[in-house]
């Protein structure tokens, strides 16, 4: 099933199941076997639901959910007003709705605003528009860099902002998902909500990346 | 509580590691300890608040030598035998005792309905009357409970300005210990990076926090 999806030359190819190299399972991979086992014995779960849980988030949501907001904001003044007006209703137009998305509040950013998002309690994310987390969100530098240091983390990941754009982080720290409306690059006049939404990254929504425009 | 989960403003981690396309899970146990938590969470025996504060209670060093579904899988256990759900020895031994009773495990057909979820710790806006408006000057409070919040430390006693009140919303708080749902106020409150950092913090850097009404006093 999906965990052979990968590309084998991948060097996180990963697969618990003891292969052809007869690689032994760590502990963690067998405490969470047999927890699985021990709470089917229970009657509490059923391994066909956590199948549809983990395809859910594995392959159907995700960041392109909100690459299309985005670019419907773009390309739609009277969408892109609705969406700063009230995001949890414009995002749920386009059928965006759901656990950890229940109320989303959209951050615009201006020639002279950035906005960033990070949740340094734990992990707050909006889930119906980007997916699950990536490691570096959910990880220490991310969550306890961003509010004391949010330039130097930006920097590292390649936005240098001038010194007259303010720099506004969001800590997660509500049941508040925020989702960053990146600024539309120049030279994109024309171009489809489809092709806008090829441009959007999950960083910039995240408000660790600008959109860039496509190469000529 | 003061746990080692509440990292903003920490120093010592070194660079933020973003890895080129990477994975959803990197590990078939990531899937099924992500999706186990979820499945169980959806048996209504403990709420979203809870989940988190059994998770700050992984012991500091623990939590940072491992990786983040392992603090999924921590606080899963935890949960499981706090709330009844599995005996502390049947846990240790992963052996079943016998069939849980009264309770019935959520089902593939259960899963669209349990995801599409829309309402979750919102609450009707005239169960609390705002205490604060945009604009208004706040404090929020020094204090150091050693149950559940969402107050950061690095934003303790520390003054900031309403930017917005986003309505009426559970006080995780009181969730997280009792299950009771207290009706508060939640604000976007807007600090200055140098109210909270100090004198170096960028002139033009503000940290935006969701601050809960009975985190907050007016400030003068």
């Amino acid at each position: 099933m999906s965990d052979h999806h990968h590309d084998h030359d991948h060097e996180h190819e990963h697969d618990d199941r003891p292969g052809p190299h007869g690689a032994p399972l760590t502990d963690v991979q067998l405490r969470v076997r047999a927890l699985e086992s021990l709470l089917m014995d229970k009657g509490l779960v059923d391994p066909k639901a956590l199948d549809a849980l983990i395809d859910t988030y594995e392959t159907r949501v995700g960041p392109r959910n909100g690459a299309r907001v985005v670019a419907k904001a773009w390309a739609d003044p009277a969408f892109r007003q609705r969406l700063l007006a009230d995001s949890t209703a414009a995002i749920a137009e386009l059928g965006y709705i759901g656990r950890q998305g229940e109320d989303m509040v959209v951050l615009e950013n201006t020639p002279k605003v950035h906005n960033v998002v990070v949740c340094t309690l734990c992990s707050c994310y909006p889930w119906p528009v980007l997916g699950l987390p990536p490691v570096w969100y959910k990880s220490g530098p991310y969550r306890a860099r961003t509010v004391i240091d949010p330039r130097g983390v930006l920097r590292e990941f390649g936005v240098e902002l001038a010194d007259d754009v303010e720099v506004r982080v969001w800590d997660s720290t509500a049941e508040l998902r925020y989702l960053v409306l990146p600024q539309r690059p120049a030279g994109t006049e024309g171009m489809t909500e489809e092709q806008l939404a090829d441009l959007v990254t999950r960083d910039s929504m995240i408000g660790v990346a600008q959109v860039m425009a496509p190469a000529r | 509580m003061n746990g080692i989960h509440d990292l903003g403003g920490m120093h010592g981690f070194g660079p933020v590691g973003p890895e080129p396309n990477e994975p959803v899970f990197h590990y078939e146990w990531e899937r099924r300890t992500f999706a186990l938590n979820l499945a169980t969470g959806f048996l209504g025996r403990w709420n979203i608040d809870m989940g988190r504060y059994a998770r700050e209670h992984m012991p500091p060093a623990e939590y940072l030598a491992t990786t983040y579904y392992e603090h999924w899988l921590y606080g899963l256990e935890r949960l499981l035998v706090e709330k009844g759900l599995v005996t502390a020895g049947e846990l240790s031994a992963m052996h079943a005792a016998g069939r849980a009773q009264g309770l019935k495990a959520i089902g593939i057909d259960d899963v669209p309905r349990m995801l599409r979820n829309r309402r979750a710790a919102r609450m009707d806006d005239h169960l609390a009357a705002p205490r604060f408006k945009a604009g208004d000057r706040v404090r929020t409070k020094n204090v150091h409970p050693t149950g559940h919040t969402r107050l950061p430390r690095y934003a303790r006693d520390k003054v900031g300005v309403i930017d917005r009140d986003h309505g009426v919303f559970i006080l995780p708080d009181e969730h997280a210990r009792s299950g009771t749902k207290v009706p508060a106020h939640c604000y976007a409150v807007r600090f200055e990076g140098r109210e909270l950092w100090g004198a170096d913090a960028g002139p033009r850097d503000a940290v935006f926090v969701d601050c809960f009404e009975p985190y907050l006093e007016p400030a003068s």
